[in-house]
């Protein structure tokens, strides 16, 4: 065990169990999986993605590019999660990925032995031919090899949720400065929400020893985080990283409600996705460590420094037994001094510098430190660390070491401050970037900034706190900022040790080296977003925190430019990765968009109908009866029914848009091509709509109800989109109009009932006093009426099948009834419900036009309307319409067909070409739009879109499907099947 | 993004519907030139970085159609008004 016997934030009194690739270990509540592995003395976790090499832990946070695990078991199994960032619990399963057949001897490790055939850009130069190869052996070996975890392919069983939230200030990062921004917004009166990723809020006060105002500073935090929990205008979200800005002050924000507990709870889901709307924010979100480049620097016991410093005064986990340093900076020092002070054995503290500041020398000489000055790391051996070699201007020197901690620096995070695209700005005093412009309303605080010192990031947090406020309207006096001491932060730019031996890497999740980043050079690819792609240098899951700098400073250096003359890469969200689970949040399985159920659903159930999605809508297809062998014979049963006697369909779900308004009929004459003003109050008329570019848009009856009162319907796939259209209309074009519009879709429930019988039954379910006979309800009339004893209806008298039809439309609550009430009265007639089968099957035999021949593509006089448009008025896509080539009789127009054999199947989609020419595209005349089996004539018929198609009636031509071999003699015939006359609509 | 609907106040970009450019106005049909006209007011549009003038409805909340003005290299919402003018009928 290497866990101290005392000291840390972790709770001794609640161990806890958890395995690691099948070994049983024991932790603390407020221990990592990471912290709790290095307690238990593993150092190696994983093996990396190319070259299998072995990898432990080498960060103490979300920045981790090596101790990625599958955590979880079964359905549950998450791969590529990183060790540094799981919040340990009891029962806690996690295993090492990467690795075959077992993590300390992995047959892949083959690959490392390769690695001069793997490096930059190998899949460009090898694996060229055949190109066949590629899919079949190359690709899948590459697969085998390569890659790190393996996702559970098992339903995720768990829940996820979005929210909004709304504040003044957000603060991003609970660190010293997060901490102070948070405090000094909040006491000056602003609503405030503070975020951090982890789950003990307080940053680097946590992992250092400081003291703040007088106390421990990870006392200090507490105090602090408790005081803004409990002021009633603050929100603190724990286990919360912001990863996204966007426009408006939007910020993408992913809450691990549930990650930290085995299961989530059973009221509760599993992560939170927030979008966060904030009017400020303060992005305060700390600096991650750099490693250096050396031979070797990759191998399990190398650990950024810091790092060290977090295990060993949070989680009370002393890393290795002998441990040196190798920095280029103050901040390691103290590292090695709190080693040192916790009573571990430092071996030695080598730094590249020549003058490292007194305070710290004397103190590392009193406490027995061994010091190296210019000195570099070498080289490093044991599969876990055993040894590195050192060279000084005195000579190469050999340490036998189990722990190395690097720094190379820092890097401000910066990432969200460039998420608008602003560039970060090279600062050559702390040799790291700093943000550049930020998005509106986002300032930076501390070391984020760029700021090292304690007491600089507590000032700047308390001074970007109160500015935020201030912004607002709040103001108040900031206090002082807690007193605290700026430690020692000098550092002098080194990436790379030039002499060292062996695989040097810059990135380790992808496996990228200093030679890498040297062929990109060398091949050209300098630009460091050709370098990026080149290299695959920080396109892995941690996005480079730990590399981009280092990579781009190598390349700098190659080329013989400044670091500020090379530039960064673009930063884009997210900061960490998201699940897309989060992102779809309730928006799975059945869930995935509304269902939109019509008001006769329950009803069409009990009538054993299956149905079908058409859009959001869930409409009865056809309902199949015992005996029936396919869905062709009960559509074909129904078709008969209805013709013969009666049926009945709901068809709630056209669009209905309620109008009123005294210029109601002068603005439907601007919107349908035909006239609308004349038509009396009680009837209704067909009508066709253009878009401004003079094509169909929708088609649907109107009826007018009143002086100043229309009802429209429009197609149920259109409904949205044409009250959108009519509302625009009316706003942008006409405002002077005096028109009220509104959808009723929902409103109300309607159903067709058809067939030479429908009076009889509708007579049974109206009450008494309406009359129904031909003279007083024609066809194409319209009425008011009440049915079932007292519930409000309208009549309308039009078809859609081409028999004897009525619509009846109730309250929507009604419409199960009226099924019910019109199925009794109906029983004597055979009644049959049919569904959207049947109701297609009869609208092809009367020659209707509905989606397939509405396709956009289509004029009024494609359609055979011509004669509809009014020449006297002005309408919406009139003038457009009347370009040449859409006037031309050459166009494809509708005409009706049928098989010239009588029993052959038409399929629509099917080509026109001459008889005995090719099926090629040169003779291509058209194609079938709709095609039914015809129950009426007792063979397939056909509507299409033909060249001169109204004016061939009688020709023959072929109909090609060459996708499904169908090759057909068709006869080119009218579109109306049925009663071409209309006689049975108006009996 | 969010959008200031005059009516609603800020509201979240998703309640509203794109249309596009609202700088382009429809020509009178009546006019000797109507073809021509009509035919850049349907297919030709400006395509300006910076402010930019659009087309958005509120169609989750009002419903009313607005002139939002956009800069569109920056996502900023620089002012959004009701398309029927100010003397319009309610």
């Amino acid at each position: 065990m290497s866990r101290l016997r005392q000291g840390g934030l972790i709770d001794r009194s609640r161990p806890l169990s958890f395995s690691f690739d099948g070994r049983s270990l024991a932790g603390f509540a407020g221990d990592t999986l990471a912290s709790a592995l290095i307690a238990n003395d593993v150092a190696l976790v994983g093996r990396s993605f190319k070259y299998h090499r072995p990898r432990g832990i080498f960060s103490a946070g979300s920045e981790e590019p090596n101790a990625l695990v599958e955590l979880g078991a079964g359905a549950r199994r998450e791969p590529n999660t990183r060790a540094t960032t799981v919040e340990l619990y009891d029962g806690l399963i996690a295993a090492s990925q990467n690795r075959w057949p077992s993590l300390a001897f992995d047959l892949f490790a083959i690959n490392a032995l390769l690695s001069p055939l793997l490096g930059a850009g190998f899949y460009y130069k090898t694996f060229m031919w055949p190109a066949k190869a590629w899919e079949k052996i190359y690709e899948p070996a590459i697969r085998r090899a390569a890659g790190l975890g393996r996702a559970s392919l098992e339903p995720d069983p768990d829940a996820y949720e979005k929210a909004h939230a709304f504040c003044d200030v957000l603060v991003i990062g609970a660190g010293p400065a997060g901490l102070m921004a948070a405090r000094a917004s909040a006491r000056a009166g602003a609503r405030v929400i503070l975020a951090d990723e982890d789950f003990l809020l307080g940053g680097r006060l946590n992992a250092e020893r400081c003291e703040v105002d007088g106390e421990a500073g990870s006392a200090f935090a507490a105090n602090a985080v408790a005081e803004l929990a409990s002021l009633p205008n603050v929100r603190v979200f724990s286990r919360t990283t912001v990863f996204g800005v966007y426009d408006s002050g939007i910020y993408g924000a992913l809450e691990r409600v549930g990650d930290h507990l085995a299961e989530p709870l059973a009221y509760a889901p599993r992560q939170r996705l927030w979008r966060i709307v904030a009017k400020r924010a303060v992005l305060a979100a700390g600096a991650t460590e750099r490693p250096i480049v050396f031979g070797g620097n990759d191998r399990p016991g190398v650990m950024a420094a810091q790092a060290v410093q977090t295990y060993l005064n949070r989680f009370a986990a002393m890393p290795a037994r002998q441990i040196a340093l190798f920095a280029n900076n103050d901040s390691a020092w103290r590292v090695g001094l709190d080693i040192a002070r916790a009573g571990g054995e430092v071996a030695a503290i080598i730094d590249i510098r020549r003058a490292v500041a007194p305070t710290l020398t004397e103190e590392a000489r009193r406490l027995g430190v061994r010091i190296l000055l210019g000195g570099q790391v070498v080289s490093t051996s044991g599969k876990r660390l055993r040894s590195i070699k050192v060279a000084t201007e005195k000579g190469v020197e050999r340490l036998s070491v189990d722990g190395l901690a690097i720094s190379g620096g820092f890097s401000p995070n910066l990432h969200l401050a460039g998420h608008h695209g602003g560039r970060p700005a090279w600062k050559d005093d702390i040799a790291a970037f700093v943000p550049g412009r930020a998005p509106p309303g986002l300032l930076v605080a501390g070391a984020a900034a760029g700021r090292f010192g304690l007491a600089a990031c507590l000032a700047d947090g308390v001074e970007k706190g109160a500015m935020a406020a201030r912004d607002l309207g709040f103001h108040r006096k900031p206090d002082a900022p807690p007193r605290a001491e700026d430690e020692a932060a000098a550092v002098e730019p080194f990436w790379r040790v030039g002499a060292s031996r062996g695989a040097a890497f810059v990135d380790f999740q992808n496996d990228v080296t200093a030679k890498d980043v040297q062929i990109a050079h060398a091949e050209g690819f300098r630009a460091v977003e050709h370098l990026k792609r080149y290299t695959t240098l920080g396109m892995a899951t941690d996005q480079g925190k730990t590399s981009n700098v280092t990579g781009l400073a190598i390349m700098a250096a190659l080329a013989g430019r400044s670091i500020a003359e090379t530039g960064a890469t673009t930063f884009r969200p997210p900061y960490t990765p998201v699940a897309i689970a989060a992102f779809a949040g309730h928006h799975r399985g059945k869930d995935f968009r509304p269902t939109r159920p019509t008001p006769t659903h329950a009803w069409a159930e009990r009538q054993g109908a299956v149905f079908v999605e058409t859009g959001l809508w869930l409409r009865a297809q056809y309902f199949p009866r015992a005996g029936e062998r396919d869905w062709l014979e009960s559509v074909t049963r129904e078709v008969k029914a209805t013709r013969a006697s009666v049926g009945l369909i709901d068809a709630s779900t056209f669009g209905k848009i309620d109008l009123q308004g005294r210029d109601v009929g002068a603005f439907l004459d601007r919107v349908y091509i035909n006239t609308f003003s004349t038509l009396p109050i009680g009837k209704v008329r067909y009508g066709i709509m253009l878009r401004e570019d003079g094509f169909v848009m929708d088609d649907g009856t109107t009826a007018r109800l009143g002086e100043t009162h229309y009802l429209m319907t429009t197609t149920t796939a259109n409904a949205a989109k044409i009250y959108q259209h009519l509302e625009f209309c009316l706003q942008k074009l006409w405002p002077e109009l005096d028109v009220k519009l509104t959808s009723v879709t929902e409103q109300w429930a309607q159903i067709a009932l058809a067939g030479p019988n429908a009076r009889r039954v509708l007579r049974a379910v109206i009450d008494a006093g309406v009359d129904l006979s031909n003279d007083a309800l024609p066809y194409m009339g319209a009425r008011e009426a009440t049915v079932m004893g007292g519930v409000k209806a309208r009549l309308f008298r039009v078809s859609f099948s081409g028999e004897l039809g009525y619509e009846i439309a109730v309250p929507a609550r009604h419409g199960e009834a009226l099924a019910n009430a019109l199925m009794e009265a109906g029983r004597g007639y055979d009644i049959a419900p049919y569904g959207v089968e049947a109701l297609s099957v009869m609208r092809i035999e009367k020659g209707h036009v509905s989606g397939p021949e509405l396709n956009g593509q289509t004029t009024a006089r494609d359609l055979g309307f011509g004669r509809l448009a009014s020449a006297k008025k002005h309408y919406i896509g009139r003038v457009m319409a009347d370009r040449p080539a859409l006037r031309d009789p050459a166009r494809p127009s509708l005409a009706g067909f049928k098989p010239v054999d009588r029993v052959s199947r038409l399929r629509a989609g099917a080509h026109f070409t001459a008889l005995g020419k090719p099926a090629a595209i040169e003779h291509d005349e058209g194609h079938m739009t709709s095609v039914a089996f015809s129950p009426s004539l007792g063979h397939w018929i056909g509507l299409g879109l033909l060249a001169r198609g109204s004016e061939r009636i009688g020709e023959r031509m072929r109909a090609c499907d060459p996708v499904r071999g169908g090759d057909v003699e068709v006869e080119i015939c009218s579109p109306v099947f049925v009663d071409p006359d209309g006689e049975r609509l108006r009996v | 993004m969010r959008i200031p609907c005059p009516y609603c106040g800020w509201r979240d970009a998703q309640e509203f519907a794109y249309l596009g450019d609202a700088t382009v106005e429809r020509p009178d049909p009546a006019a000797a030139d109507a073809p021509a006209r009509f035919h850049d007011y349907v297919y030709l549009r400006e395509n300006p970085a910076g402010p930019h003038s659009e087309l958005w409805r509120h169609s989750a909340g009002c419903r009313q159609w607005l002139a939002v003005r956009r800069d569109t290299t920056t996502h900023e919402i620089i002012a959004a008004e009701f398309v029927r003018g100010r003397g319009a009928r309610r």
